[in-house]
């Protein structure tokens, strides 16, 4: 079954109808019927859809398994909020919690952040920053497979821990919260929440068309290459490292805008949004709408979040039961994800995903 | 001189107590490379074995002999279906095997707040344990000093079984080439299982040692299993000597950190030494040669 | 693929995201007061009053670590929901509750209040348990000019229009503790608490207040809440030798402090400690011997009140002969009773009318007559001091005359400069 070139291009171009459709139903229907409170929760869930592109891009595509992008979620949802700290304090003030827990007086590494710009290039420059340091030593030391996991994992721990320890300088383990106002906006006026969520799915929708390019790139090929085979792409003449290195700093900005978005949509940022089980969150919605596929990702984060405020007001107890069986079944049958079940159920009807294109997509074998 | 000698022995205990949890990865991830996450959940089903050792025989001086060897076989027996019905289908696919036992350890989790309540159950130490020696100055706990001991006959056992039994040379045999050990007769399929077995019983043994620290909870084994891990890792996978020099080292860097700074913070520092550590050296402590491992 | 194809298609997906991301920015930059009264107007006008019932919110961790804190959180407020309705209800209208899990996660509690003042338009809220709950619930319940009920002792410094706190703050709890201290003649205290707000805004108080009363302080040690090994820090308190421990630990962490403690050979003979945590649901799930060891609450068990007699009766018939009454418990029972008769005095369920007729608001409650500031929103309180028996319940071995004015600043105490 060989692909005309017209076919060919066809299909490279039918996943931007996809995030067109999802475009649509984000931008245009869902404030169109949802109430404020779900259109609320919607925008919360953009949030960690967001992160769960990044790591459909490391994961699925580049095979790294990365378990800790909570730290990178803290990094910008941390700097957002102490930037609307800082403004809710007002000029020349000391945010509220560091009179009651400490002294009254600020650390001196706060003081940026009562710019807006340096905000802004914070969030998007830290989690660039760190990625580098820590992923450069990482792949170029050639640490891959389980052991990348249970390391990323174990920044994701520790960094909530020297949150939850640093109660005078982060707030400890209440975290940051009680913001009034957003870059001038208020935070409780109806129209500048319809506008927070507008901006969260926007940047979603803005991540997807960064993700679709990236795949469809020179970059894209040499990640699912690093991914099957990395010791192939090293004779080659191409260092993995490098080509692995930008899908982990790619993904650690997308998590951190998510990050940064998160805590003025939810009003709180705390080091339960950054440990091991939230990390373990955004993996699981990954899994279920499909690792290695385009709007999987960001459709499983939405669906698990939607299942969590859902299945929680009906099921308070089963709810981690639910989760528990979620990472069973999805990964022990259906490892590619739900986006891979439906071109399943599809295929025997128009007959052209083949079996070979299926596993190549699916990153199972990662 | 207590000032240091408390640290370097209470460190030592919480090593023994890492010992005992990693010893159980050494195996099921050193030696078959599996990473299963639900092994912090095997603690906790040892500490549950414990407590109800102890509702059934209420002698507190023999219960806590008695639930060493029942914790062993209830933990042993999780890993055990455990392998059966998941892991022995994903042995080719390490990373999903990982998520996989995320979920299985939620579910036993939950399982434990719906079976014996949110809360915990009381663990009451024997008597026997309810002394303490002088040490230059530090009254050394023997609760310390049995969880030491606890941790050096897991230790002990394991290296045994490995080097003298045949199951032991098995298992060796197996992991260092699958298909020659299958031509020469070996069952590898019960191998697996039994290796598992045996690393999962070890997490139990453990489960007895913390159950005496903290009583039980649900969530007993979450914050041991990445430290655990890390050792085994900092260790150099599969070799019992770096394994015991990592999780001592830990235990004994926390307890400094501890006494210096705060017990967060020591977390804290604990784990970023590890992590630079393996920047510095990802095959770890030692190494062991070994074929068939990702 | 082509690289100068690849660049164009780039170019493209960039522009479609800033256009995007442009358009999104259509919200209305109001001054924050404007703002604040405008989503208060739209927010307490949902509450239906005009049926036969009224809805009112139960929001407790029902799932999660702190579910079994919560959880009997969740049993007295029903117990108290049930007794109010067979006698007739609130202003003659039957409560409704409407029950949301918080998941022991602070956002969730942020969310779930949202839910309950927006969709389902309760009348008010009562639950949270953990400060970063009731700080995550904060900003939402004023953004909306709701109310909570808070029934947890906490660390004071906070008075929101919005909330009432029927739990003690620190002057109803922290300080006749150490009054109590003093009155034993403790020369030496040695500090442990979790990682946490609340002890560590206790100790600082602790210690502001310690100095006046020329108590020492040789120690003070924190571990992260979900650490459980205490050896370390308890060997601090075995190389101190204090004359007593104040112990602010937070949950299941206690085990570990106590396991340590005893096993490192300390006592109640030789090295008390006094705790404000531990209650009658967590005395027996220690695993050692408590006898002896003390405890600052505002209500025991064992409290000799013929409300307390019919409160303790009236729960064990409900949820079983070993289920025993704590602190919070009895706080939340409290706080709907309190509820109800501001309601009756208002009138009304209006969050103004509420707010307006609340001062002077007094409960016969089971651990005393209780009385709401209208300032501040807390309860006057009595303070009692109790005593571990060998049954795992206090026996009152020390009280404050009358109830304690509550005083979240600590305004009135010249030793406290914040």
């Amino acid at each position: 079954m060989r692909a005309t070139p017209s076919r060919e291009v066809l299909r490279s171009w039918s996943p931007l109808a996809g995030i067109a459709v999802f475009a649509v139903l984000l931008l245009v229907v869902a404030p169109a019927v949802l109430s404020p409170f779900r259109l609320d929760n919607l925008a919360k869930y953009s949030c960690w859809a967001m992160a769960a592109v990044g790591i459909g891009l490391a994961w699925g595509r580049g095979g790294m398994l990365v378990l800790g992008q909570g730290v990178f979620f803290g990094l910008g949802g941390y700097v957002m909020a102490m930037h609307l700290k800082l403004e809710s304090a007002g000029a020349g003030q000391v945010p509220d919690f560091m009179a009651l827990y400490g002294d009254g007086t600020m650390p001196l590494w706060w003081e940026p952040f009562r710019s807006s710009a340096f905000t802004l290039f914070a969030i998007v420059a830290l989690p660039v920053l760190i990625a580098s340091v820590l992923g450069y030593a990482i792949f170029k030391r050639r640490v891959k497979g389980a052991y990348f996991a249970i390391l990323t994992q174990a920044l994701a721990v520790a960094f909530a821990t020297l949150l939850v320890a640093t109660i005078q300088q982060t707030g400890g383990f209440n975290g940051l919260n009680n913001f009034s106002s957003f870059f001038g906006y208020n935070l409780y006026d109806p129209t500048n929440k319809r506008m927070l969520y507008t901006i969260a799915a926007s940047l979603l929708v803005a991540m997807l068309l960064v993700v679709f390019q990236l795949r469809r790139s020179r970059f894209g090929e040499l990640l699912v290459a690093c991914r099957d085979g990395e010791e192939r792409v090293r004779f080659l003449g191409h260092d993995p490292a490098n080509v692995k290195l930008f899908a982990f700093v790619v993904a650690a900005v997308m998590a951190s805008i998510g990050g940064a978005m998160y805590a003025p949509i939810v009003g709180i940022i705390s080091p339960t949004d950054v440990g091991a089980p939230a990390s373990l969150l955004l993996i699981a919605g990954v899994a279920l709408g499909g690792r290695a596929s385009l709007l999987g990702p960001a459709l499983g984060a939405m669906a698990v979040g939607y299942g969590r405020s859902t299945l929680s007001e009906s099921f308070p107890t089963q709810w981690t039961y639910f989760l528990g069986a979620l990472f069973i079944v999805v990964i022990l049958l259906i490892p590619a994800g739900l986006s891979s079940v439906l071109p399943r159920l599809w295929a025997p009807l128009r007959g052209r995903v083949g079996p070979a294109r299926r596993l190549r997509e699916s990153g199972a074998t990662a | 001189m207590d000032a240091f000698t408390t640290p370097l022995l209470t460190g030592t205990a919480t090593g023994a107590i890492l010992l005992l949890a990693a010893l159980g990865l050494t195996l099921t991830f050193g030696q078959m490379g599996v990473i299963n996450m639900a092994h912090g959940e095997f603690l906790m089903a040892g500490a549950y074995a414990t407590y109800l050792t102890q509702q059934v025989v209420t002698n507190t001086d023999v219960s806590i002999v008695i639930a060493v060897p029942v914790a062993f076989l209830v933990a042993g027996g999780l890993g055990l279906l455990l392998e059966f019905f998941v892991i022995s289908r994903m042995y080719h696919r390490p990373l999903d095997t990982l998520l996989v036992t995320v979920g299985v350890g939620l579910v036993l989790q939950q399982l434990a707040r719906d079976l014996f309540g949110a809360q915990g159950d009381p663990v009451v130490a024997p008597g026997w344990l309810d002394h303490q020696i002088d040490v230059f100055g530090y009254n050394w706990p023997f609760r310390q000093i049995f969880t030491i001991l606890l941790a050096l006959a897991g230790l002990a056992a394991l290296a045994a079984l490995l080097k003298y039994s045949s199951f032991g040379r098995q298992i060796r045999a197996t992991v260092q080439n699958r298909d020659l050990a299958e031509t020469l007769g070996v069952t590898t399929r019960r191998v697996d299982r039994m290796t598992f077995f045996v690393g999962s019983g070890l997490a139990g043994v453990g489960g007895v040692a913390l159950a005496l620290i903290s009583g039980t909870n649900p969530t007993l084994g979450t914050g041991y299993i990445i430290p655990a891990f890390l050792v085994v890792v900092a260790g150099g996978l599969g070799n019992l000597t770096g394994t015991v020099l990592a999780a001592w080292t830990v235990g004994v860097v926390t307890a400094f950190c501890t006494d210096w700074i705060n017990g967060s913070m020591a977390q804290v520092i604990t784990f970023a030494l590890v992590v630079v550590f393996l920047q510095v050296r990802p095959q770890g402590l030692f190494t062991v040669r070994t074929r068939g491992l990702v | 693929m082509n690289p100068r194809r690849t660049r164009r298609c780039a170019g493209v997906a960039l522009t479609a995201s800033m256009a995007l991301v442009l358009s999104a920015c259509g919200g209305t930059k109001t001054d924050s007061a404007s703002g604040a009264s405008g989503a208060s107007a739209s927010g307490s006008s949902c509450v239906n009053v005009s049926g036969n019932t009224i809805k009112l919110g139960f929001l407790n961790s029902t799932s999660g670590a702190m579910a079994i804190s919560e959880q009997t959180v969740r049993d007295s407020l029903l117990l108290a929901a049930d007794e109010i309705n067979a006698a007739g209800g609130i202003l003659g209208k039957k409560i409704e509750p409407i029950k949301e899990d918080g998941a022991s996660d602070p956002p969730v509690f942020a969310e779930k209040m949202q839910k309950l003042l927006t969709q389902d338009c309760v009348a008010a809220v009562f639950g949270g348990w953990t400060s970063a709950s009731r700080k995550a619930m904060l900003p939402v319940v004023e953004g909306n000019n709701g109310l909570l009920f808070y029934p947890v002792q906490y660390e004071g410094l906070e008075a929101s229009k919005n909330i009432y706190y029927t739990g003690a703050t620190t002057n109803q709890q922290i300080i006749p503790a150490m009054d109590f201290l003093k009155s034993k003649g403790v020369k030496t205290l040695f500090l442990a608490g979790s990682d946490y707000v609340f002890p560590r805004t206790a100790n600082k108080i602790i210690k502001a207040y310690a100095a006046t009363l020329d108590i020492k302080i040789v120690g003070e040690e924190y571990v992260p809440l979900d650490r459980d090994d205490w050896s370390a820090q308890v060997a601090k308190i075995v190389a101190a030798k204090p004359d007593f421990v104040f112990n602010t630990i937070n949950g299941s962490s206690n085990v570990g402090f106590i396991k340590a403690y005893y096993e490192q050979g300390l006592t109640a003979a030789t090295t008390p400690i006094v705790s404000v945590s531990i209650a009658e649901e967590e005395a027996p799930a220690m695993g050692v011997d408590l006898t002896g060891q003390y405890a600052s609450w505002n209500y025991f068990q064992t409290v000799a009140s013929p409300t307390n007699t019919k409160f303790v009766a009236a729960f064990k018939a409900k949820y079983g002969p070993n289920r025993p009454t704590s602190d919070p418990m009895e706080a939340a029972y409290t706080s709907l009773y309190l509820y109800k008769n501001i309601v009756e005095k208002a009138k009304s369920f209006a969050v103004k009318d509420v707010n307006a007729a609340s001062g002077g608001v007094t409960f016969d409650a089971p651990e005393g007559t209780v009385t709401i500031n209208g300032e501040n929103h807390h309860i006057a309180k009595t303070s009692l001091i109790g005593q571990i028996n060998a049954n795992d319940l206090f026996d009152v071995v020390a009280r404050s005359g009358a109830p304690i004015e509550p005083d979240p600043f600590l305004k009135g105490y010249s030793w406290w400069k914040p």
